[in-house]
């Protein structure tokens, strides 16, 4: 019961913040400061864990295709895994843990010391003063930053693939393997389903803040249940999507 | 200024509110009226329910039953914080922790867009002023002690002009010189722009030192309302426990 409860206020939640649209402008300024710090506290992040996913995809799988003869399909398999998969959910759910909860932190701290209590009475509308600035940012940020671990993922299995003795393809031949099968279509799906694992785990963190109750240990049930909600969330998200996508 | 309509304040009418959370009974019918203009304190012990009151009087909770017009709408409707400035200076502050001392003073006119950024400024910097906090408008909330972060929140709720205040305890957690400091704002800001201002408290020297009305209240109901003479003079016994309260003990337990 409670359960769904919380999943429709969640859509209302949604709803408001969608239709506090077209009130972006006037908010740019907080937009564009969480975007930042979105950036600021998570590209080295991405970074590091792009690398390595890309990395470790070849040298598992590399070998494995080159004692076969398929050493023309290295590249095409990292592409392909990376930007249709392991990007975006990946990094979507490094962006859950790291930025999700510290919105979900900082608006349940506001609720709990009664400074939302303080946006309503000054006629403040807590969704377009906290949750707009918050959703865009995600939105705007969270596909970027996919863009950017696809291609350092691809780096990272490129250099494994050219120094691991055992697989051994240089850089140009993986990267011309990889432009034959990987299309844009594949990157702008992945970037796409980033997109929308953005929203949800903005809606998410954000409903979640603002429905904490009780002080200190309130606030840290709220980070861990928006954390774990939103992981949920993106992984079952991400199968529908591939599926509607697959057509 | 008086003339302005705009600048009238309204009157507050509560009737038979109840509210329960989990099956407690924590506003048991109670109700009172506070002209335009007016000022109103309301007394009554520490869990008696006047918080609780005032977070219904402004809209953030909605009764259970009964009724709250402020001037002549029921506050339940949004049109009410539209059509009247309501503002209210909460128990702990509730200042935005994440904004500067200036931002947050400036937050209902920077939201607003009513005026321009300089004009925001000086805005501030006077109403900071006037709560002898002048010069603070780049420190950050964390870095003030509680009874200047209530003096923060009386200048955030200075900006807005209302045309109904309410105080939550506006002068506990503070030094006996600031207390008067604050409770001269209170009745000038009264007097200045007619601004009905609604005061819960437990001080007996602040209540009886500013107050046109009091109410006591115990357990969630209006005991009795009346002036400051008629209050003093009031037979109940636990109003008159309340006001006679003493904390006088060292010379009562040594008889020299
Ligand atoms: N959200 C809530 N959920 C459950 N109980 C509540 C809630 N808010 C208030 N109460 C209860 O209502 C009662 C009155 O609380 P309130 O804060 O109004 O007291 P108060 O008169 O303001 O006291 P004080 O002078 O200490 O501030 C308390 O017993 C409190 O436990
Ligand atoms: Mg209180």
């Amino acid at each position: 019961m409670n359960m769904f409860q919380s999943i429709g206020e969640v859509f209302v939640l949604g709803w408001r913040t969608f239709l506090a649209l077209p009130l972006a402008w006037r908010h740019r300024r907080k937009v564009f400061d969480q975007f930042f710090e979105i950036g600021n506290a998570s590209l080295l992040m991405v970074c590091i864990l792009s690398f390595f996913i890309g990395a470790v995809l070849v040298l598992q799988s590399g070998p494995v295709l080159v004692e076969r003869g398929l050493a023309n399909y290295v590249g095409g398999m990292v592409g392909i895994t990376m930007c249709k998969e392991l990007a975006p959910v990946m990094i979507s759910v490094l962006i859950a843990g790291r930025i999700g909860s510290a919105m979900a932190a900082e608006i349940g701290s506001m609720q709990v010391y009664h400074e939302i209590d303080a946006l309503r009475t000054m006629n403040i509308n807590p969704v377009h003063y906290l949750v707009l600035p918050r959703m865009l940012a995600l939105a705007l940020a969270l596909p970027m930053l996919v863009i950017f671990a696809i291609m350092v993922g691809w780096l990272g299995g490129a250099i494994v693939a050219a120094s691991n003795l055992r697989i051994a393809i240089p850089m140009r031949p993986y990267f011309e393997t990889m432009r034959e099968i990987v299309e844009v279509g594949d990157v702008a799906n992945g970037v796409f389903k980033s997109f929308c694992f953005a929203l949800i785990v903005g809606v998410i963190c954000c409903h979640q803040g603002m429905d904490t109750i009780g002080g200190p240990r309130g606030i840290g049930r709220s980070v861990t249940k928006a954390v774990v909600n939103s992981i949920i969330m993106i992984v079952i998200l991400d199968y529908v999507l591939s599926r509607l996508l697959l057509e | 200024m008086n003339a302005d309509p705009n600048h009238r304040g309204v009157k507050v009418s509560v009737r038979g509110l109840r509210k329960s959370y989990r099956g407690q009974e924590v506003l048991k019918g109670l109700g009172f009226e506070v002209q335009p203009g007016e000022v109103f304190v309301i007394m009554g012990p520490s869990g008696s329910g006047k918080s609780v009151l005032l977070r219904h009087l402004i809209g953030l909770e909605s009764p259970d039953a009964g009724e709250i017009r402020i001037g002549d709408e029921p506050v339940s409707c949004a049109q009410t914080m539209h059509k009247y400035r309501l503002a209210m200076v909460f128990q702990s502050g509730a200042l935005l922790n994440s904004l500067t001392v200036g931002e947050n003073v400036g937050l209902y006119l920077a939201e607003h867009r009513t005026q321009s950024p300089e004009e925001i400024a000086r805005v501030v910097s006077d109403k900071l002023a006037v709560v002898g906090l002048k010069g603070t408008e780049d420190r950050m909330p964390a870095e003030l002690s509680g009874g200047m972060k209530k003096r923060v929140a009386l200048a955030r709720a200075l900006v807005m002009e209302p045309q109904l205040i309410l105080y939550d305890e506006p002068t506990s957690e503070l030094d006996p010189l600031s207390a008067v400091v604050i409770a001269h704002e209170i009745v000038n800001l009264n007097r200045r722009i007619g601004v009905t201002s609604l005061v819960v408290t437990h001080e007996r020297a602040l209540a009886f030192g500013i107050a046109q009305r009091i109410a006591v209240m115990d357990a969630g109901q209006v005991l009795v309302t009346g002036t400051p003479d008629e209050i003093r003079r009031c037979g109940i016994a636990e109003v008159r426990k309340f006001l006679n309260a003493d904390l006088n003990l060292v010379t009562k337990t040594q008889p020299s």
